[in-house]
């Protein structure tokens, strides 16, 4: 009988990896290791309707993983990868032999690095346990701080004015968003967050922490300070690499895999938060991406590539974000473009295409309320995929069809 | 027993689209197909709450707004992850210029 297939890491691409090796045809063992304690969950609603009140939403049924032959182990971490002996050590002693192995390790939320902010408690958002600790921490009329002013920054500052807090963000660039999300959208949704009474602060950057009878005060490089009872660091993840750089496999900002999501080792692959891989649709472009949708997609390929297969990268990447009562969805690469065309719907409802150098669509943004720019970023990542290059005057026009572009494209683009 | 129901007009709803009809306190979405024939389904995706009428019809499929989740709406089958349970889907009749639903 043969080792089976082992996934380290239970999140979004390694249950899905693990679900797909059985609707692959996959007969041999599957085993998935996940060092939580908790069913494995949906991330997404962690920063949203699980700091709101909600409750966990599990990916899958805890009676699924049995019925599908997946043998999960919770609470459990992964020590080394011993690729000579194809097996992994587990932290509490023991191992597991295999014969392919994916890396779904994820990513874990940076720590300030400032004077003084291990001298006190500062939240981070990342996994259950976080949001848990965060939502019991909050309560009304606190004085609440979020250090970056990304989207799970924004997203927290949100749920914390939810809760009745009083909530500032320091961002240290110049606006919010900077990194994935256009200038134009990110100033609307800076006005969403000073209307609902967020205190916004950009090219603030954090130089110390004080902390005086639990208050913290946060000083920026500028002179001026916060005072703040709750202090949540949103300053971005960096993926958790150590198993795989331990066991000598290549890491370049993740570990670095092929399109295919194989490591330098064949009989290893990657998927998720966790890994760098080159993406055909965007010239090759080595891209590491920390969404849903990515580890979604990630994990169904590996799958793939686990029982033989070799198909390469090809999802458009495609993320979504909820404030307030707006909707924002991202598709493709924004930054990648060259030109900005803007669709004016009227109300609040507004979608930028982006084409790159060559007349290529190579991303879409909107933002509106609830899930109103949906259609529009749909129709654009099939326009994305199928690399092609629409008219600029007939994007920007509200009154033309987006969907009759897609009756344009050669083959079918589901 | 049957209960049939006025849902929308022929005409409110292109070829290979949805839309949205709201009745005793309920969402359903009502779709016609590229041939023309019309169907109907519950309007909230299975996975999370999110209007199904926002979202794209491409041919026989109904992408959710929310998530990408897929579902034939001709049988309420989810077709795509992360969508797993199925839609409900109701009797859809035309006579004249009004679509009619069974709410059963």
């Amino acid at each position: 009988m043969s080792a089976g297939a082992v996934i380290v890491g239970a999140g979004e691409a390694g249950v899905g990896a693990a679900f797909a090796l059985r609707a692959a045809g996959y007969a041999g063992p599957v085993t998935l290791i996940g060092g939580e304690a908790e069913l494995p969950y949906e991330r997404p609603p962690l920063s949203k309707d699980v700091l709101g009140g909600g409750a966990l939403k599990p990916i899958r049924a805890e009676a699924d993983y049995a019925a599908a032959g997946i043998t999960l182990l919770r609470g459990r971490t992964v020590r080394r990868v011993r690729r000579e002996a194809r097996e992994i050590a587990f932290e509490d002693g023991g191992g597991l032999g295999y014969d392919r192995l994916l890396l779904a390790t994820g990513a874990a939320p940076r720590r300030l690095q400032v004077p003084g902010a291990e001298a006190g408690p500062v939240h981070t958002l990342r996994d259950a346990a976080d949001a848990f600790a965060l939502r019991a921490a909050i309560e009304p009329g606190m004085r609440v701080a979020i250090i970056g002013g990304g989207l799970i920054g924004l997203e927290v500052a949100a749920a914390a004015r939810g809760r009745g807090a009083a909530v500032t963000v320091l961002e240290a660039g110049p606006r919010l968003l900077g990194r994935g999300v256009p200038a134009e959208l990110a100033a609307i949704l800076a006005v969403a967050h000073r209307s609902n009474g967020v205190r916004l602060c950009t090219s603030c950057s954090l130089a110390e922490i004080v902390w005086r009878d639990g208050v913290a005060d946060l000083r920026s490089a500028d002179g001026s300070g916060t005072l703040a009872d709750l202090v949540v660091a949103a300053i971005g993840v960096a993926p958790r690499t150590e198993l795989a750089a331990a066991a000598g496999l290549a890491v370049d900002n993740g570990i670095a895999v092929d399109a295919e999501l194989r490591t330098s080792d064949a009989a290893i692959l990657a998927a998720g938060d966790c890994c760098s891989f080159p993406h055909p649709l965007f010239g090759g472009r080595r891209l590491r991406l920390e969404s849903w949708q990515n580890a979604q997609e990630l994990g169904q390929l590996a799958a793939l590539n686990l029982t033989g297969g070799r198909q390469a990268v090809s999802h458009v990447p495609w993320m979504w974000s909820d404030q307030y009562a707006l909707g924002l969805q991202v598709a493709g690469l924004p930054a990648a473009g060259a030109a900005t065309v803007a669709r004016h719907h009227g109300g609040d409802r507004l979608t930028l295409f982006h084409l790159g150098a060559d007349g290529r669509l190579v991303g879409a943004s909107g933002l509106g309320p609830g899930n109103s720019v949906a259609r529009d970023i749909a129709i654009a990542r099939r326009l994305i995929g199928a690399r092609a290059a629409p008219d600029a005057a007939y994007l920007a026009d509200p009154s033309a069809s987006l969907k009759a572009l897609l009756s344009l494209l050669p083959a079918a683009a589901g | 027993m049957a209960n049939w129901t006025r849902a929308c007009g022929v005409e409110d709803i292109d070829l290979e689209d949805v839309g949205r009809f709201d009745h005793a306190g309920r969402v359903f979405a009502i779709y016609r197909a590229p041939d023309g024939q019309f169907y109907a389904t519950d309007g909230i995706c299975t996975h999370e709450h999110a209007i199904l009428s926002d979202g794209l019809v491409m041919d026989h499929l109904i992408e959710c707004p929310k998530h990408m989740g897929r579902f034939d709406y001709r049988s309420g089958a989810a077709r795509g992850a992360p969508v797993c349970v199925a839609l409900r889907t109701y009797p859809v009749r035309v006579e004249g210029d009004d679509v009619l639903i069974d709410l059963g």
